[in-house]
């Protein structure tokens, strides 16, 4: 499947690469030193800035319950993201023109506005309101900007979904008789969904990376953790390095459960479940 | 609630929370008179073409790396795609200012605007071309292979596949991906905001905060700004990627 | 086989959505004997969460006056209460009281109540402390400021001090003084407390300094709704704490480390009169 777009390399090429690497590493290595240099020149580097991070206290009171409320801020927002997507896709689906043009411009306007300007808006709107108690208003406000722009991402997932399945399959649920709404509900929909699950997966990362937006409405996420550790400290640059690598983990690992539930779920639906396209590029590995 | 506290004029009633259709409208249009909402989507169009520009350059290197005979160049190009695609936008940004600027002293312009209008372009896009270079390998794709066969069979070296053979019909198969990441650019640079540069999401919320009281009106007019900026984009993509597709 | 996918799928969203929901509600639901203080989270000497407490001198003065109101410490629930937000949890019924380095304005009068005030603060200046150039706000000049983002004292300065001074707008105090410890700035400015606060932490300590020339008056006040009845027992409070000696106590404690001192001339304040 890989090596399709060049010949295998003969040893001049394989010579010129060792030295082409050779030279790379120098310069990369040659970065590396001089970051590290300015760095510790700027006492970036002292111990006393990091031992915090391998202090018990920093991760139980603040990162770990940081990392809960990321979690928590996109579970919620994944559940609720999949249902709102999954009644505007039908809409989009529906035989009525009215349902059909009017979930077209909700999941139009929200796949257009800024997920940062929705959180911003709920935040300070809410309180006004005074539907949700005063410490869940961050939480709501991040969960509903997720849910919003996320939902209407699924709906077009849903509605492509369906689009994308072989003909044969509604064909043959009308032929024993179902009627149309029937095919969609049992047939189409259920195989749609399946072949979204992958894409939900990778859009969970989406989500997780967005919950990091919540910072700037005081949500208590990671990155504002994160941050009240590095004001406590004074390392606030240290405690936005141990919180990317955090998110880079979590994320990294969602990846790969992504494109696990691709590979496992392709025998059940007739859609395609493809998280991430393999033909003709390359296989990344190595 | 609140009365018109900030403008002089005032044409509502303060006793009560609705005001008099016209006085509402009066109200709005004072209140919209203050701010330069106009000149803070300039500042997001200029951000998002400029970044966009970059990254489009830099994910098609990264693509082209990824796809190329060297295996530490594709060992490089995934490990930049899975490093940064997985970082939350903000941490890059205040990394662009605090960690680039502020302690390896790199400036990118004279002035604090220029040089943190420069950080954030940098950020947004280092950010986006991993999601570029994800676009162009999904037009990779596209192409039968085939045609990277025949392309080798008559010769050609790798640069000659890539340049002549492949990569221009993996941009035209990859117009539809392109165009996503240029709109989840031009929202995104609304994140610009943590790294020192005033734009729409600033303007927004400094609004709120002097006029809770017309709150919905200023949420809606920003709403649509992007509305303009972005859909236009995605009709403009769906047509090209028709009228581009190779027809296999 | 098929038919049966759709149903269970829905039936576990809309269960996960409900527990989601309801997880919400609980913690909404608060006993009557309970007080809801908003503070700030991030400000360290003055509202900081510590883990699972909360430390600095609004939140000390905060258990004093609700003590006083007969809010034992643990009937008092602390909630964020941001700069941008304090207004609209105050009229939103969101929060009993703020005390969240919140000045008393007059246009800010016009939607909440204020008792207090128990603090004046100043906007001042935070300077490496081997800087010895920068002495007052029309030092700034061709110096490099660093802020909060959307925050008013640094326009202030632009305005009314030094116009040729190059601005940076961060999310929080602490990333200003990390630009400030690299050299990248030369002055953060906000009122002078809260920059003591900062300076009082253990790892700034000795790298910064408070300059000590306040350039405002910033009367810190309680917020409260419109119209709350509890204005006279909090300032009675505030008068007690005052003349009993906690208030000094207090401020040595949160923010002494720092060598700051208040503006001898205007505090301790007098509470004023509730409107």
């Amino acid at each position: 499947m890989s090596q399709l777009l060049f010949d295998a390399p003969g040893p001049r090429a394989r010579r010129r690469m060792v030295w082409v690497n050779v030279a790379a590493t120098v310069a990369v290595v040659g970065i590396g030193v001089w970051v590290l240099a300015r760095l510790a020149d700027k006492g970036q580097l002292d111990a006393d800035l990091w031992t915090p991070f391998l202090e018990p206290d920093t991760w139980l009171d603040y990162l770990l319950p940081g990392l809960r409320s990321t979690l928590e801020a996109a579970a919620i927002s994944i559940v609720t993201a999949a249902i709102f997507g999954l009644v505007l896709g039908l809409g989009r689906l529906s035989r009525s023109r009215t349902v059909r043009s009017v979930s077209g411009v909700i999941v139009e306007f929200f796949r257009a506005v800024p997920v940062l300007l929705m959180m911003i808006f709920f935040y300070m709107g809410l309180p006004r309101l005074d539907v949700v108690d005063a410490a869940d208003v961050p939480l709501v406000a991040v969960v509903l900007g997720l849910t919003f722009y996320n939902g209407s991402v699924f709906a077009e997932l849903v509605r492509s979904g369906v689009h994308n399945l072989p003909r044969g399959q509604r064909e043959a649920a009308l032929a024993i008789g179902l009627r149309r709404g029937q095919s969609l509900r049992s047939v189409e929909v259920p195989q749609a969904l399946i072949a979204m699950l992958p894409a939900i997966a990778s859009q969970l990362v989406v989500i997780l990376k967005d919950t990091a937006l919540g910072y700037i409405i005081t949500y208590p996420d990671l990155l504002n953790s994160a941050r009240l550790v590095g004001t406590g400290n004074g390392n606030i640059l240290q405690a936005l390095v141990v919180a990317a690598l955090m998110f880079i983990v979590i994320n990294y690992g969602l990846t790969r459960l992504a494109s696990l539930l691709a590979r496992r779920l392709g025998t059940r639906t007739a859609g395609e479940t493809r998280a991430a396209p393999p033909p003709l590029a390359i296989s990344t590995k190595g | 609630m609140t009365d018109d506290s900030f403008t002089d004029d005032s044409f509502t009633d303060d006793s009560k929370g609705e005001p008099v259709h016209q006085g509402y409208l009066d109200d709005v249009s004072t209140a919209f008179a203050d701010y330069d909402v106009l000149g803070a989507f300039w500042v997001n169009i200029q951000l998002t073409v400029y970044a966009g520009l970059i990254a489009l350059v830099l994910g098609t290197v990264l693509a082209v790396m990824r796809i190329s005979p060297v295996p530490s160049l594709r060992w490089a190009g995934t490990t930049y795609v899975t490093l940064l695609r997985n970082t939350p936008l903000t941490i890059i940004i205040v990394g662009c200012v605090l960690g680039l600027w502020g302690q390896l002293g790199v400036s990118l312009g004279t002035g604090f605007q220029q040089n943190f209008f420069r950080l954030a372009v940098l950020g947004l896009a280092v950010y986006h071309a991993a999601f570029v270079c994800e676009a162009l390998r999904s037009g990779v794709n596209t192409v039968p292979t085939g045609q990277a066969e025949a392309a080798r069979a008559i010769g050609l070296n790798f640069g000659q596949v890539a340049g002549l053979v492949i990569l221009p019909q993996a941009f035209r198969g990859a117009v539809a991906p392109l165009g996503n990441v240029l709109i989840a650019l031009v929202k995104n640079s609304t994140v610009a905001a943590a790294g020192s540069v005033a734009e729409a999401s600033v303007l927004m919320k400094e609004m709120i905060e002097n006029r809770p009281d017309i709150i919905l009106t200023i949420f809606v007019v920003f709403a649509l700004g992007f509305v303009v900026l972005v859909v236009p984009i995605g009709l403009a993509t769906t047509s090209l990627s028709r009228r581009l597709a190779v027809a296999r | 086989m098929r038919r049966g996918l759709l149903a269970p799928a829905l039936v576990a969203t809309a269960a996960l959505a409900l527990a989601g929901c309801s997880s919400d509600d609980d913690s909404g639901d608060s006993d009557s004997g309970s007080i809801k203080i908003g503070i700030k989270f991030d400000q360290p000497g003055l509202g900081y969460k510590d883990g699972d407490t909360y430390t600095g001198f609004d939140v000390d003065v905060a258990t004093y006056v609700a003590g006083k109101l007969g809010y034992e410490p643990d009937k008092i629930q602390w909630v964020q209460s941001p700069s941008a937000n304090r207004e609209n949890m105050l009229s939103g019924g969101q929060v009993d009281m703020i005390f969240a380095t919140y000045s008393i304005t007059d246009e800010r009068k016009k939607v909440v109540s204020f008792a207090g005030p128990y603090f004046v603060a100043g906007q001042d200046l935070l300077v490496a402390a081997d800087d010895t150039s920068i002495t007052g706000p029309d030092d700034l000049d061709g110096k490099n400021l660093c802020s909060v983002t959307g925050s008013t004292s640094a326009q202030r300065i632009k305005d009314e001090h030094s116009s040729d001074t190059q601005l940076l707008e961060q999310p929080g105090y602490a990333e200003c003084v990390t630009a400030l410890t690299a050299g990248q700035v030369d002055a953060v400015t906000t009122d002078d407390i809260i920059l003591a606060g900062l300076a009082s932490l253990p790892a700034n300590k000795g790298k910064v300094k408070v300059v000590g020339n306040p350039f405002s008056e910033e009367n810190y006040g309680v917020g409260l709704p419109k119209d709350s009845d509890k204005c006279e027992d909090i300032n009675a409070a505030i008068q007690t704490m005052i003349d009993d000696g906690t208030w000094q106590k207090l401020l040595d404690k949160n923010v002494g480390e720092s060598g700051y001192k208040p503006n001898e001339s205007l505090n301790p304040p007098k509470p004023a009169a509730c409107a």
